[in-house]
């Protein structure tokens, strides 16, 4: 890696998408700026340039040159940086690369999309994304079990930061958080220990990653930020 | 030990199509194993249990699905014939727009087939701006991928020819030759391809089974 090398992050202090990418630059002791986006009030020029597409964040600029989309981005990081720090998915096993990025696209779309449908809608469709959520925290607790982890997680196993990787890095990122979450889905928690036992210690331990800590957004901010989506959805709809 | 390949698919099905030719492409023999989607076997549940969806890559016993998935399975166990591009921009790229191209184009044009009418107007508004932008991807090249087809094109079937046989049985047009001529002249290029064209689903018995669907749910213009 040549001295010239300029690595810039275009993130927003509490997107998940955002701090997945900076957990996986951490990871592999990959220097970058980071750019803090008001994605409220006025986007960067840079962004706007950068991801004309999507005017989202993250985005990676890599001498110049725009990555977007958090798990491409770290697909990118990883085959790009083959030498700095630790592999993030596994590399000669092909059946084990599709297996990590099915539960990446599962914990995508059918946790943390679930999990926002139930901050922004009302009504039978939150009770529905309610049960889904419950339902596919379930699943993914089976899939946990079956592939990665059929004896458990050892106890201390991310003490070591090299097993840290992709599936683990698309969780916690987002379900690091997930006692700020619980306080908005009213009866249920998000991640049960009693009924999801594996998925719970699983975030848990990654929590206490000293690179997740110090990038997850605290508790209280994320609680506010979310009460006050809610309180936009509810304002604006009859039902609750 | 004989390599064994199994595809787990349905004749009509774009995704299916997809994983077959990457195959294909790759020159991998494979068995298809038709699936009845109103009535799912005990193999597709098997193999899928999470989603219980075609396609099923099945590959000396081991299942992979969802069809995107698929194809980075299938690139990276059999390595000639690259579908991805190797450089890891470029490879970022093709993941980028094949994500596009389902998120925001298939999709958009699937809800517009099942849409109230109010909500139609501004569901076409966004779908042309999607494919606009899809279109600016070409330019001059023959596909997406160049002078060969890789994933990106892959990743659009839909839109190379199914797309035409919902426009005809919805009667609407959203993709036309004076609106998207560099998609149109893409859509001709992929479906005459050697290796797309023979795998291509039958067009009457397609164009028969949507128009019947969207006949039953009496849609109007």
């Amino acid at each position: 890696m040549s001295g010239e090398e300029k690595v810039v992050l275009h993130g927003m202090w509490a997107s998940p998408y955002a701090k997945r990418v900076e957990i996986a630059l951490k990871l592999k002791g990959i220097p970058y700026e980071y750019v803090e986006e008001d994605l409220l009030n006025g986007k960067s020029e840079a962004l706007l340039k950068h991801n004309p597409v999507h005017q989202k964040v993250p985005v990676l600029v890599h001498n110049g040159k725009p990555v977007i989309e958090s798990c491409i981005i770290l697909e990118y990081i990883d085959e790009t940086w083959k030498s700095s720090g630790h592999a993030l998915f596994p590399q000669e096993d092909t059946y084990r690369r599709a297996r990590v990025r099915f539960w990446a696209d599962f914990i995508q779309r059918q946790l943390l999309e679930k999990f926002i449908v139930t901050i922004t809608a009302v009504g039978e469709a939150r009770e529905e994304a309610i049960k889904e959520l419950r339902k596919n925290m379930e699943l993914l607790e089976e899939g946990l079990r079956v592939n990665f982890f059929p004896e458990g997680i050892p106890q201390y196993h991310f003490d070591d930061q090299k097993n840290v990787r992709f599936l683990d890095i698309t969780m916690c990122a987002f379900f690091g958080l997930h006692k700020a979450q619980s306080e908005f889905v009213r009866t249920t928690e998000i991640i049960d220990l009693q009924r999801t036992p594996l998925v719970f210690s699983w975030v848990e331990s990654l929590k206490e990653v000293p690179v997740v800590k110090e990038v997850l957004p605290p508790h209280d901010e994320v609680v506010n930020l979310l009460r006050g989506f809610r309180q936009n959805a509810v304002g604006s709809s009859p039902q609750v | 030990m004989a390599e064994q390949v199994k595809v787990l698919g349905s004749w009509g099905s774009p995704f299916s199509k997809r994983v077959e030719l990457a195959l294909k492409l790759k020159c991998v023999n494979y068995e298809c194993i038709e699936q009845d989607l109103a009535n799912k076997s005990q193999l597709l549940l098997d193999y899928n249990p999470v989603h219980k969806k075609i396609p099923v890559l099945i590959h000396n016993g081991k299942p992979i699905v969802e069809s995107l998935v698929i194809l980075e399975y299938i690139d990276e166990t059999w390595r000639h014939n690259s579908i991805f591009p190797h450089d890891p921009y470029e490879k970022a790229m093709a993941r980028f727009w094949a994500k596009f191209i389902d998120e925001k184009c298939n999709e958009g044009v699937w809800k517009i087939m099942w849409c109230k009418e109010e909500e139609r107007g501004k569901l076409v508004e966004e779908v042309l701006q999607h494919f606009g932008t899809l279109e600016g991807q070409l330019k001059d090249k023959k596909f997406f991928g160049g002078e060969e087809i890789g994933m990106v094109d892959i990743a659009a079937n839909f839109i190379g020819y199914w797309l035409g046989l919902v426009q005809e049985a919805i009667g609407m047009e959203l993709v036309t030759r004076d609106k998207f001529p560099v998609l149109c002249r893409w859509m001709d290029e992929f479906v005459g391809h050697s290796v797309v064209k023979p795998i291509l689903p039958p067009r009457d018995e397609l164009l028969a089974i949507f128009k019947a669907r969207f006949n039953a749910t009496a849609w109007e213009y």
